[in-house]
């Protein structure tokens, strides 16, 4: 896609207004629709629209192949250490209480927060990484292929 | 009793959701395309979404999210938020197995030069004919 | 009716769009059964990065689907039976949007109610997902997961091993 500036001037402006609009979603799961899942997905598809626009190789300047494997097992060790955090603090596995076990209800609060963060960071490493795999391989079509 | 409106009317929604099921599961078996199988599966799974989230909903009801303010209006009711928390779980989990599928699919296509059923079974039957000469000689 | 259009059609770049097309219909649908949590989640995966997937996996194998030779009175028989036999199940089904019904009556009151004294979070979407049913969303993020390790071994794993064999064979 060499030749489609509107698509590209477009992406340019649109990727950062998704990447906050996902933002959005991952915080502020607990008061409107949205959560872990959902921002997960918004975010892995911001990168995928930047990488279809602009090319792999510029797609992967900004997020390299490593860092979104990494960022994959990374969530899913922040959900489970938070597990084991509130084991240590003297409670159930994965009982928020432990996060202030004065005021249960903040702690369910926090627990939330961390344990959604994490799932977003798996679900967004994880799709993007599988499109990282599919478009690695991709011999290079002319457009009027399709 | 079953040629009541009522009745009619209050199935109507679990019946074509069954309708679409069909279909997605006739494509599945039917076509022999390996990514139009992999679509009709989704058509299935989609269909089992809906058919699960139509039965957590209650009639007059609203979305399960209560005000900011956490007052509550026990008057308002709610729709069931369970069957939507297994749901959004499994339509992430859908689309994670469905990538996995897809790469099977490609993994496929450079084994056998063709992601069409049939075809790959013929190339395996001539295979297997070949090693059992191979073993015969 | 998109779904019986993506049936017929041989063409799977039609058929892909026919089904985030698809998707994007059953979040509407999603979205007037209450369901908005689970609709944003359709709208964003169905339409968006399963179509993007199927589109890059077609540019990897071939854009035309070969027709069939064999008739398909057996799948059609085989499906129409099992149709028959959900049919025949939700006869004793309650009605659509009953308040009555078992799935209303028992763990959802609960949730409902204890929620906001328990967990205090409006959504009590996000509450369940997340407290309530810790466990189980931990597991379903091992699942998703686990399906990103087995693409990354498939898709970019196996060139490297494969030139370390023909390095060997060399």
């Amino acid at each position: 896609m060499q030749h489609h500036l509107i698509l590209k001037i477009v992406t340019k402006s649109i990727v950062g207004i998704i990447l906050l609009f996902g933002l959005y979603v991952q915080f502020h799961g607990d008061y409107s629709p949205g959560g872990g899942f959902q921002a997960g997905v918004i975010f892995a598809a911001a990168f995928i629209l930047y990488g279809i626009v602009m090319g792999l190789d510029k797609v992967q300047e900004v997020l390299p192949f490593w860092v979104v494997q990494k960022l994959a097992a990374l969530g899913v060790l922040v959900y489970a250490l938070t597990g084991v955090f509130s084991l240590f603090m003297g409670f159930n596995y994965l009982d928020y209480s432990a996060f202030s076990p004065h005021h249960p209800e903040h702690g369910q609060h926090w627990g939330i927060l961390v344990v959604e963060l994490g799932v977003g960071i798996t679900v967004t490493g994880v799709i993007v990484c599988i499109y990282y795999c599919f478009a690695s391989r991709t011999p290079h079509l002319d457009d009027g292929e399709w | 009793m079953i040629f009541e409106h009522n009745f009619i009317m209050g199935h109507l929604n679990y019946w074509l959701f069954i309708m679409l099921m069909m279909t997605g599961l006739f494509i599945v078996i039917s076509r022999g395309n390996l990514i139009k199988k992999i679509v009709g599966l989704n058509i299935f799974q989609t269909s089992v979404f809906m058919f699960y989230i139509s039965i957590g909903k209650v009639a007059g009801g609203t979305a399960p999210i209560f005000p900011m303010d956490m007052n509550i209006n026990p008057s308002i009711l709610y729709s069931n938020p369970l069957p939507h928390v297994l749901i959004l779980t499994a339509i992430v989990v859908g689309i994670a197995t469905t990538a996995l599928g897809l790469a099977l699919i490609v993994r496929i296509r450079e084994a056998y030069g063709t992601i069409e059923d049939e075809e790959i079974s013929l190339i395996e039957a001539d295979e297997q004919k070949l090693e059992t000469q191979s073993q015969l000689a | 009716m998109v779904a019986l259009l993506a049936l017929r059609m041989s063409h799977l770049f039609a058929v892909v769009m026919l089904a985030g097309v698809f998707s994007l219909l059953s979040a509407l649908l999603l979205v007037l059964m209450d369901a908005v949590d689970v609709a944003f989640t359709e709208a964003a995966v169905g339409a968006g990065v399963s179509t993007v997937l199927m589109l890059s996996t077609m540019a990897l194998t071939s854009r035309v689907q070969k027709p069939i030779k064999k008739s398909n009175l057996g799948a059609a028989l085989a499906v129409s039976f099992a149709g028959l036999l959900l049919l025949y199940g939700t006869l004793d089904m309650p009605n659509f949007g009953s308040n009555n019904s078992p799935a209303q009556t028992h763990l959802s009151n609960l949730y409902l109610t204890n929620s906001p004294n328990e967990i205090g979070v409006p959504n009590v979407v996000t509450a369940i997902l997340a407290s309530y049913r810790g466990f189980d969303t931990l597991g379903e993020t091992a699942v998703v997961f686990t399906a990103g390790v087995g693409v990354i071994l498939l898709l970019s794993g196996l060139r490297r091993r494969k030139q370390k064999s023909d390095s060997k064979v060399g």
